[in-house]
């Protein structure tokens, strides 16, 4: 196996997220592509672990794994607070401090 | 292993795909299951059997949940479901083109040659000693950065 498959497949990955981040207007949805992105990074990680032949790359995926959850937590937190006060999860919408 | 790859990569592209394109947000999710659970295939053969297990407890099992849990408490009052797309679509599949195209590219380019085989069959005790000992301070950090998490999300979706 070439390192370069997993690096592709995690690219895609990642432009799909990054995709998804700038279409999207649902804050769940935005989240989920955030969850694509970081999955996309973890992979790269592990895939240069396992070709170098370190352990770290696993640390920092077990990292990422750690900080996602609590990206999650927080974020699906604010969306619920926005939806209370406004009864909309639109993100285009939440624009008061555009100047 | 080359067909298992090509069938797991296809797998979690489609539904990546999926989870971006769909207009129903439960869809949605239910794709993000399917992603997220076709990586732990793909790093189990990079000989990663605990990020691979750890993967499907922390995602599959919480976030996915906790994913449609917001959902469930964010439906839109009338019962038509919106658009979840803005009108940046096309600016939006430029820029991951263009993405994708210098990615591969500068990767192509960099690690072309580079072959990844990963010879031991588990190394589960170097990544916990690793954890504990070079990166110690780091693994507190982020235990601390759970619990100030836990108390903000409290905090913010409280009711009173």
């Amino acid at each position: 196996m070439l390192l370069v498959q997993y690096l592709g497949l995690a690219a895609v990955l990642f432009c799909l997220g990054v995709y998804g981040v700038i279409a999207r207007k649902n804050g769940v949805m935005i989240l989920m592509s955030v969850e694509l992105l970081l999955n996309a990074v973890n992979l790269n990680l592990i895939a240069f672990g396992a070709a170098y032949d370190t352990a770290v790359g696993q640390v920092f995926a077990l990292f990422v794994i750690a900080i996602a959850a609590v990206e999650v937590g927080v974020g699906l937190a604010i969306v619920l607070l926005i939806y209370r006060n406004r009864s909309t999860v639109d993100f285009d919408q939440i624009d008061e401090l555009r100047g | 292993m080359e067909a298992a790859f090509t069938i797991l990569s296809l797998l979690v592209i489609v539904a990546a795909w999926r989870v971006v394109t769909t207009q129903n947000v439960v869809r949605a999710a239910l794709a993000l299951v399917v992603v997220l659970a076709g990586m732990a295939p793909l790093f189990i053969m990079l000989a990663a059997e605990f990020v691979a297990v750890i993967q499907v407890l922390v995602y599959v099992g919480a976030v996915v949940v906790l994913f449609l849990f917001g959902i469930m408490l964010t439906r839109s009052p009338t019962d038509v479901p919106e658009d979840p797309d803005n009108r940046r679509r096309w600016p939006g599949l430029i820029v991951a083109v263009g993405l994708f195209g210098a990615l591969w590219f500068s990767l192509t380019d960099a690690f072309g040659n580079t072959s990844v085989d990963p010879k031991r069959v588990s190394d589960t005790a170097d990544v916990g000693s690793n954890l504990l000992r070079e990166n110690v301070i780091a693994f507190e950090a982020v235990s601390v950065l759970l619990l100030a998490a836990l108390i903000g999300a409290i905090v913010l979706a409280r009711q009173d």
